[in-house]
């Protein structure tokens, strides 16, 4: 399926851009008139990530005339192993304005637009009302299905990317001619179900792989060229080289996009659909939350606690709390861990922030290990308040 | 009937590693019954606690999802491709 072209010619090229962008002029497919609409094109960025960087830089370069970038983070270290569109020199700053400074390096043509906040139910449908098309980069399925509600409400279409350590997913969703994301993924995992890339890890590179089919697709939809993914679904394994392109329905049933929506505006709380941690792992942490010192000073103390690290062997190798002992989460779950758990000692769990270690804290105590804790922010916590000359990651 | 089901990188720690296995069945339903033989476990990650596939893990046979064709009771032709495609949301 072709699709028209979303944007109108801007009226004319200038001589520098004629220079600037004559390996693209000279492809009959795109040519002056596509470029020209490229340089009409008021494209939005959400988050300037793994995703986002190479989605912005190359964006820049192909001549996209307004670029938006919305992103409320601040550049960390351990950011730069992936995110290429921020440096060294620009640790600590906010990533929207790192971003920004990139783009205008690449392409002082382009008019970057830096939306250095959190997209939200309050701003989300204002900002997008200023661009002709959205390509997401978030890391978190609340964020993903706030950008989808607010894309089809609005009719506009926006380019959707995904990765997890070796595998990535692309496709377009635009409800007037196909699918959107509800209709892909009707509802987001539990919370503890599908860990995310700060949890799992994700190789740097798979990030260009995925972020290059978003922008291919961008320039695409907006200069009405081949076929977009529009109802594809692209699926990339990085270890096996493949691509495979599936099939994605549009579901009549769909309560956003299909025939009789039950959703016509904005959830009111995306995080609460989304869950940040479940019912049963919010009920077990209340009243059996301990701090990084509390944890210190039961040590100091000598009490008879047995320290548990829910995470994987790959994370305890690079920073772990004295004393711990390592039961990644999944035993838990599937209840191999509880044997392991000694009855006349006090349970303390931690994991790297304190969302698997909530997870695993209401198996135990439904297991009987009443007085079980967990311990709040996790080894980061640990590392920030105890120990800052260990490694956070 | 023989077919071949690829694994996402996040339920391969229920495989060993192998991003490709088989598996034998007429039917879906019979597939995945015969993947956790196999592999214990991993059918709790693709079905819910009623037996219904998971809204957030999709399957495709051959190139279509099944929850647009018959779901679990989607047939498996000898050979045929199956794919889990679960939701991920890194960025």
């Amino acid at each position: 399926m072709s699709l028209p072209p979303l944007v109108e010619p801007a009226a004319e090229l200038t001589v520098e851009e004629v220079r600037r962008y004559s390996r693209h002029l000279i492809i009959p497919d795109v040519g002056m008139a596509g470029q020209k609409r490229l340089k009409n094109s008021r494209v939005l960025v959400v988050g300037a990530g793994g995703l986002g960087s190479p989605a912005l830089m190359y964006l820049a370069a192909a001549g996209v005339g307004t670029l938006g970038v919305i992103d409320f983070d601040v550049v960390d270290e351990s950011n730069l192993q992936r995110q290429i569109i921020h440096r060294q020199s620009t640790l600590g700053l906010p990533k929207a304005e790192s971003a920004a400074a990139t783009v205008r390096e690449i392409n002082p043509l382009v008019d970057v637009v830096v939306h250095n906040t959190a997209l939200d139910n309050d701003n989300v449908m204002e900002i997008f009302s200023q661009y002709d098309l959205i390509v997401d980069g978030t890391d978190n399925f609340a964020t993903r299905y706030m950008v989808n509600d607010a894309a089809v409400l609005l009719g506009k279409p926006y380019v959707w990317g995904s990765i997890y350590r070796f595998d990535g997913q692309a496709s377009v969703f635009w409800s007037e001619h196909g699918p959107c994301y509800r209709c892909l993924y009707p509802e987001p995992p539990p919370p503890g179900m599908v860990p995310s890339c700060a949890e799992g890890g994700v190789l740097g590179v798979l990030c260009a792989s995925i972020g290059s089919i978003q922008v291919n697709e961008a320039i695409k939809l907006l200069t009405g060229i081949g076929e977009p993914l529009v109802g594809k679904l692209m699926v990339y394994d990085a270890l096996e080289m493949s691509y495979r392109k599936l099939t994605v329905r549009k579901d009549p049933e769909c309560p956003l996009c299909g025939k009789n929506p039950t959703i016509t505006s904005l959830l009111e709380d995306y995080e609460a659909f989304c869950g940040a941690v479940s019912e049963e792992a919010s009920a077990a942490v209340a009243g059996s939350t301990i701090t990084a010192r509390e944890l210190k000073d039961m040590q100091d103390r000598g009490e008879d606690i047995f320290l548990v690290d829910v995470r994987e062997i790959n994370e305890y190798e690079i920073v772990s709390i004295p004393g711990a002992t390592l039961i990644p989460k999944g035993e838990f779950l599937n209840g191999s861990a509880l044997e392991r758990l000694p009855q006349d000692k006090k349970i303390v769990l931690h994991c790297k922030s304190g969302v698997r270690s909530a997870e695993a804290l209401a198996v135990v105590k439904a297991a009987g290990f009443s007085d079980a804790v967990h311990l709040g922010g996790g080894v980061l916590a640990w590392v920030n308040q105890i120990d800052p000359t260990l490694p956070s990651y | 009937m023989s077919v071949s089901v690829r694994i996402p990188t996040i339920l391969r720690t229920y495989t060993s590693g192998s991003s490709e296995v088989k598996a034998e069945g007429a039917t879906l339903r019979e597939v995945i019954a015969s993947l956790e033989s196999s592999y214990a476990g991993i059918a709790a990650r693709i079905l819910d606690e009623s037996g219904k596939l998971r809204r957030f893990v999709n399957v495709y046979v051959g190139d279509e999802d099944v929850r647009f064709v018959e779901g679990l009771d989607t047939a498996t032709a000898e050979g045929a491709q199956v794919s889990i495609i679960p939701a991920v949301a890194g960025g």
